[in-house]
Order: C-alpha cells, then sequence, then structure tokens
C-alpha cells in the first residue's frame, strides 16, 4: 500500500512545508531535545490533563505533543472549508427533519428504523424545534486524506466533541517556543475560537431570553478526563463552568447558585451527554443532571448545546447516509466523500466482509477511541478469527470500512524525523452563521506504520498550520 | 459568582493557611527535641502541639507514642491526618483546579508547581529529608501562592473570599494554639512565671513565626501577658487574632459593598460586632475574664462567622 506524504512528492518538498523542511535540517539534535523537554514542562504546568472523547484512561497523562507542524495549503483549506461546513448544514437539517415531519425517510432514502429506533433518537424533543433550528452548534469533523485532493470523512461529531483546548494550546506553545517560524510562515490564527464559541452560543438564545443571554458550560465535574478542557473554554470565553448542582429549576427558567442569590441561565452548552441532563426526563439515577431542565427547555425558557437527542446525526449508521443528505436538504453533490461502508445486518455486506475480513476496518458501530475495532491487514490470523465469533454473535453491531491509507506528515522520532500516519478534526460552530477556524486538532499515530491515531493507542498531536495566501 | 467557586475560593484559603500552620508545628516539635528534656520527656510538648491542630486523637490511635519520624510522618505526608501539610495542599489544588476560571495563571502555576514539587517529596526516601527542608519547603511555596494572589488576582469578590478563608483560619488556628499553652502545657499553677513557663511561651512565638517580632516590639522580656497581648490585642503582629479579624472584616466589608443589597450581610454584620467585642478588651481585662474562657468565646465567634459566610453566600439563596 503506499501513502500519501504531505511534505515529500518523491524527494522533492511540497512548496508549504519547504521553510519548515530548512528548519528542521538545520536544527541541531541537543535543540531539539532540549525543546521538547520545554514543551512537555510547559504542557505539565498549564495542568493540560485530556482524552479525547470517551478515550477515558489516567486523567493526570500528558498526551505526547509532536513539534513538527501539519501544514495546509489556503487552497487546501478552502475545499475543506466548503465541504465541512456543507455537511454541518445537511446534519442540521436532517436533525430538525427527523424531529418533525421526516420527509427523508417518507421519500425513502434512509430507512425509518435506523432513525426512530436508535438509541440517539429521543422521543422527549420530537416536534420541538430550537433557536434558529440548530442542534448541533459545534461538529468536529475527522477526516483523513488520502491523495492531495482526496478527503474522507471518518465521522462526524455532533454531539460534544473535544479536543479543540489541544488546537488553541499546542498553538499557544509552538508560538511561544519557535516564534522566529511564525515570522517567517503567514500563518492563520486559530485564537479567534472561544470568542467565534461564544458568539454562537449567544446567538441561539432561547424565545424568552430578551437582554444580552447568559452562557454557561455545564461540565461532570472535575473528575471527568476533559475538565481541563471545560475550564479552558469557560475562561477564556468568560463564563461560568457550573455542575449540575449549581443549577436548579424555578418555575419557567433555570437559574444558577451564586453569590448574590440566583440568576437566569439562557445558554447551556454541555459537555454531559443526553440521559444524565435531566433525570425527571431522562435517567432517573443521574446524579450530574437538573430536574425539570427538559421542561423549561421545551417552553423556551433555556437552549441546550447541543441540543438534546442530536446524537442520532453522527451514529454510525446513520453516517453512511449523510451524502443522501447533501443531495436531499440541499441539492448539493456532496464535497467530502464518505469512507465506503457496509453495514453487518444486509446480508449481501455481511458475505462481502466475513469474505475479505483480512483486508478490511471493522467498527463497533456505538464504540469510539480506537477500542472494540479490527484493523484487518495490520491483525494476526488468529485475531481475524477472534473478531468473526464476535461478528456472528451480534452482525447489527458492527460496520467495516476498506482499510484507508492514511497520509502521513513528518514526525519527530527517535533517529530524527519520520513520516507517520495523521488524522484531521477540524471544528465547525453552527449558529446564527457557520463558522470554521482555519485549524483543528491533528492527531499522529506515533508507532512506525500504525494506522491508529486515539491517544490511548500510542498517538500524539501535532499544531495544524494554514498558511494565508 | 458562583456559590460553589467561592465555597472553593475561601476552602483554598483556609487549607493553604492551615497546611502552612502544619509546617510551623513541625519546625517547633523539631526545635523541643533539640532542648534538654523536661519533666515529662517531650511527650507533653508534642501532644500539645497535636493538639492545637486538633489531631491528637488520630495520632495517639494510629501511632501511639510519638517519636520524631512518626510526627514528621503524621504532620507532613500523612493523608488520614486532614491537616497534614499533604492533605492541606491536596485539598487547596484540588480546590483551585475545580475553580480554574477564577484564578490567574500565576496562582495556578504556584499551586500546581508546589503540588509537582510535594508529589517529588513524597517519592523522595524520607532518610534524604531533614525537617528544615520539609518546613522550608512548604512555607516557601505557600508563601509563593499567596504573593501570586496578591500579585495578579483582581480585585474582586472571589479575592474578597480568598481573604476571608485565610482570616479565619489564622485566627482559628492563633486562638487554639494559645489555648493549648494554656490548657496542656502548664498543668500546674506553681509553674507560672518559671522557667519553663517562659520557655513554653517561646515555643507558642516560634510556631506563630512571631519570635523576632515579639522581640522587637517588646524589648525582650518574656512574660505571660505580653505574649498574650503581642498574640491577641497587637494590631502589629500578623498573625494576632485582633489582625486577622480585622483583616476578615476587611474583606467582608469588601464583599458587602460590592453586592449592595442582592446579598444579606450577616457574616459582616457578625464580624463587625465579634472584632468591636475584641477592640473593647485590653489585657488585663483578658486574664480576669481567664484565658481559657476568653480564647472559648472567640474560637466560637469564628466559627459563627465561618457559619454565616456559609448561610450568606455559599448556598446560592435557593
Amino acid at each position: 500500500m503506499t501513502f500519501y506524504n504531505e511534505m515529500l512528492e518523491g524527494d522533492r518538498v511540497r512548496d508549504p512545508y519547504a521553510r519548515l523542511s530548512e528548519w528542521v535540517e538545520t536544527m541541531p539534535q541537543d535543540f531539539r531535545q532540549m525543546k521538547q523537554a520545554e514543551a512537555e514542562d510547559l504542557f505539565r504546568r498549564i495542568g493540560i490533563t485530556f482524552a479525547v472523547y470517551g478515550e477515558g484512561g489516567d486523567p493526570d497523562r500528558l498526551i505526547p505533543f509532536d513539534m513538527m507542524p501539519r501544514v495546509f495549503e489556503q487552497a487546501e483549506w478552502r475545499k475543506l472549508e466548503r465541504g465541512i461546513k456543507q455537511r454541518a448544514r445537511a446534519l442540521n437539517a436532517f436533525l430538525r427533519d427527523v424531529y418533525g415531519r421526516g420527509e427523508i425517510i417518507r421519500a425513502g432514502r434512509i430507512p425509518a428504523r435506523l432513525v426512530y429506533r436508535n438509541e440517539a433518537y429521543e422521543k422527549a424533543v420530537v416536534g420541538f424545534v430550537p433557536p434558529r433550528g440548530v442542534y448541533s452548534h459545534i461538529i468536529g469533523v475527522d477526516l483523513v486524506r488520502t491523495a492531495k485532493d482526496e478527503f474522507y470523512v471518518l465521522e462526524d461529531n455532533c454531539r460534544t466533541p473535544s479536543g479543540v483546548s489541544y488546537m488553541l494550546e499546542n498553538r499557544e506553545i509552538m508560538m511561544r517556543m519557535f516564534p522566529q517560524l511564525f515570522r517567517q510562515n503567514r500563518i492563520e490564527p486559530v485564537d479567534q475560537y472561544p470568542q467565534l464559541l461564544r458568539h454562537t452560543l449567544e446567538s441561539v438564545a432561547p424565545q424568552k431570553c430578551d437582554s444580552r443571554p447568559t452562557c454557561v458550560i455545564l461540565t461532570p465535574g472535575h473528575y471527568n478526563s476533559a475538565y481541563y478542557e471545560h475550564s479552558f473554554l469557560a475562561n477564556l470565553m468568560g463564563v461560568e463552568l457550573v455542575e449540575g448542582a449549581d443549577l436548579f429549576v424555578d418555575g419557567e427558567f433555570v437559574y444558577m447558585r451564586t453569590t448574590q442569590g440566583p440568576k437566569r441561565v439562557d445558554v447551556i452548552y454541555r459537555r454531559i451527554d443526553d440521559p444524565f441532563l435531566d433525570p425527571l426526563c431522562f435517567r432517573p439515577d443521574s446524579m450530574l443532571g437538573i430536574p425539570g431542565l427538559m421542561d423549561v427547555y421545551r417552553s423556551g425558557g433555556v437552549s441546550i448545546c447541543s441540543a438534546p437527542g442530536a446524537g442520532v446525526a453522527d451514529d454510525k449508521a446513520i453516517y453512511t447516509f449523510v451524502p443522501e443528505m447533501v443531495r436531499f436538504y440541499l441539492g448539493e453533490e456532496p464535497i467530502l466523500n464518505n469512507v465506503q461502508t457496509w453495514t453487518l445486518w444486509k446480508d449481501d455486506d455481511y458475505r462481502y466482509v466475513m469474505d475479505n475480513l483480512p483486508d478490511l476496518v471493522v467498527k463497533e458501530v456505538h464504540g469510539s477511541g480506537g477500542y472494540g475495532m479490527l484493523v484487518g491487514p495490520k491483525s494476526t490470523r488468529e485475531e481475524v478469527e477472534i473478531f468473526r465469533k464476535k461478528i456472528e454473535a451480534n452482525p447489527s453491531n458492527y460496520i467495516a470500512q476498506p482499510t484507508l491509507s492514511l497520509s502521513t506528515c513528518p514526525t519527530f522520532v527517535e533517529e530524527g524525523v519520520a513520516p507517520r500516519h495523521v488524522d484531521l478534526r477540524p471544528y465547525c460552530l453552527c449558529g446564527d452563521r457557520i463558522e470554521l477556524v482555519p485549524g483543528g486538532l491533528t492527531r499522529v499515530a506515533l508507532r512506525e506504520g500504525s494506522l491508529v491515531v486515539n491517544s490511548s493507542q500510542g498517538g500524539g498531536v501535532k499544531d495544524t498550520w494554514v498558511l494565508s495566501e | 459568582m458562583l456559590s460553589r467557586t467561592a465555597s472553593n475560593l475561601f476552602w483554598m484559603g483556609r487549607h493553604l493557611e492551615r497546611a502552612d500552620t502544619a509546617a510551623r508545628l513541625l519546625d517547633v516539635g523539631q526545635r523541643i527535641t533539640l532542648l534538654p528534656n523536661t519533666e515529662a520527656g517531650y511527650q507533653n510538648e508534642w501532644n500539645a502541639l497535636l493538639r492545637a491542630s486538633g489531631t491528637a486523637e488520630v495520632f495517639a490511635s494510629k501511632y501511639g507514642e510519638a517519636t520524631q519520624e512518626k510526627i514528621e510522618e503524621f504532620i507532613f505526608f500523612d493523608r488520614d491526618n486532614p491537616s497534614s501539610v499533604v492533605s492541606c495542599i491536596e485539598k487547596a489544588r484540588e480546590a483551585g483546579r475545580i475553580v480554574r476560571t477564577a484564578l490567574t495563571s500565576q496562582v495556578w502555576d504556584a499551586l500546581n508547581v508546589a503540588f509537582q514539587e510535594l508529589r517529588r517529596i513524597e517519592r523522595t526516601p524520607r532518610a534524604k529529608l531533614d525537617t528544615a527542608t520539609l518546613t522550608d519547603f512548604t512555607t516557601g511555596h505557600i508563601s509563593t501562592v499567596r504573593g501570586a494572589i496578591n500579585a495578579t488576582q483582581l480585585r474582586n469578590d472571589g479575592w474578597h473570599f480568598m481573604h476571608t478563608g485565610y482570616g479565619l483560619e489564622r485566627a482559628d488556628a492563633t486562638a487554639r494554639l494559645l489555648d493549648v499553652k494554656y490548657f496542656v502545657l502548664l498543668p500546674r499553677i506553681e509553674f507560672v512565671g518559671s522557667g519553663l513557663d517562659t520557655y513554653q511561651w517561646q515555643v507558642i512565638l516560634r510556631a506563630l513565626s512571631a519570635h523576632r517580632a515579639f522581640h522587637w516590639a517588646y524589648g525582650g522580656d518574656i512574660s505571660a501577658a505580653r505574649v498574650a497581648d503581642f498574640l491577641i490585642l497587637n494590631g502589629e503582629s500578623p498573625r494576632s487574632l485582633i489582625t486577622s479579624l480585622y483583616e476578615t472584616v476587611w474583606h467582608l466589608e469588601g464583599i458587602a459593598r460590592r453586592y449592595g443589597d442582592s446579598a444579606p450581610t450577616s457574616a459582616r454584620d457578625q464580624a463587625r460586632h465579634s472584632l468591636e467585642a475584641l477592640q473593647s478588651r485590653d489585657i488585663d481585662m483578658i486574664f480576669d475574664e481567664g484565658l481559657h474562657e476568653f480564647l472559648s468565646w472567640f474560637i466560637g465567634e469564628i466559627g459563627t462567622i465561618s457559619n454565616r459566610v456559609h448561610q450568606d453566600y455559599l448556598l446560592g439563596g435557593a
């Protein structure tokens, strides 16, 4: 299998990497080690402890930071940006539709069963349209690159994608350690993200809000692996970081407990999952939630971002229909590709997958974080057979995809610089406007040959540059 | 400000001050063991100091007889001791982590560095650590955090809550330490004014890092009345009851002024009232009243103020 190398074309260094390449070649070994130690020290002192959505693990763990940036040209980025925004519009249109008349299902484009019997489908919000018809306000689209102009979407994270603090801190640390790089290269800034996020949240204030909306971030608490990110964003946006117990419902509104008594809350950017939002509506045993929150939400007293029920759009089974959504709602052709996906509950797909298991990647429908998946070409015969048994036991729990030839980026390794596989997660904001800061989180598989970029499986992160014109 | 945020800032202040107190206790204990034996060996003094931190029972049930190593382990490292340096710094750092958004990066950095260094010390073999290293570590880092707070935090309600915590904790610690002297160090009346008595007052002064300050202020002669005056009523002494309470009132006034009519002020009113009652006394009146009775009253007042802070601000009015 051949891989697209983002820096090299044969022996020639591609234009966007020209200066970086020189920088690396002239860098003394001890300088590099010193800077690497400095970066780690900075991360530790800042107290970044973090895990990408649902990965779990030691809360005080550091994700390895690779100092070699990943670079996009303006033109490459423009295309990605258009593709991601298009997807974001389609996904929100889909959510509005399936909690309304369900036109796409009536038209026979998506099977009703996949939507209405989906675990993430919330009956409690059927018929309610959130402000501006936006359900998913922050969409983290996971992308991989296979050729110069070929990007594939791996999944859409419509609920509460994490990792954006890494995008911001990686940049901050790079600018602090290597200011000369930023003088030599013209790099689009990303630090406007918190302001854009706040603007997005304020733009979806509930109907009953008649002054400047009060926004908060709702966190499950400081034991959560992404707590650092929650407090980081709250701090940069200048909004309160609340836990469930800080909020209560009184009459038509939600309030937070402050030193000056109750204060009304208009927009909640929640970083907890649907089942934990309101024990009266969802899980009665949840200690994290706010009793009565959903009643206030449905009567226009508070906005919740992302909207309860938004998860139905990023399910792995629904994923296969996103290109269909783009055509159906927008009347456009999808700019970004979906990865070809076989759904194992279909007989034909099942047979194909079982016949070709060693060549495919198989994932659990509801899994995340690189766990519970099979990378056929990287597995032993034994591992494949064990996985085959798991599939036979419950076929509808799995989807399969071809093994993609993920692009590589130059990455610092023990013996110098070597290509390692990467993916990309940009963060798209949807409110009164759809915005995308030029950058994102690049995850890199630090182990040679590995295609799994998850931090729990030996992945690291990189600063991601978009060069201006 | 969120009530939970205010609560964490308040307790961050209290725990930082408490860690400082614990380290100074350790320093004093160390000094005692370097001096010639007193009547009952070191036991009495050690127990008195443990009592000052309110942990004598926990220590006795876990360690039995006091030795230098056990005391050091207990006062500095032991997580079963809620007032140990490790316990207090961890709780302060935990509170700080929860309210990261209310701290400047300098304050967080200082707090986090203290915590990371503490972990390093915990991994160091005990034989390589002497008491002075441990106390210097603690007072140094606590001062750095406090310095960062005063140099960089906004002078807003959060700052006042932190300092209200500091002030109440300091007032409480000084009062308890004085009380211990009266009851435990000096059980028999004929010791009053003896060499042992003087020596024990010195120990108290050391425990409050007020040894040299006292001599500057009073010209050397140690007597019960002078030491008590210095630690209770002297407005220049940074750990005296009156200074601690005065500063607490000042910070509660700050909160009340900021919040205007939108929040209750019973804590401020109570603190003002307690301060007036303290200011109306001189040291002779206090000795006539009985030092222990006076200190019991004072500790009760501090407890009441703390409860009122809780009621006024930390429950969120729901």
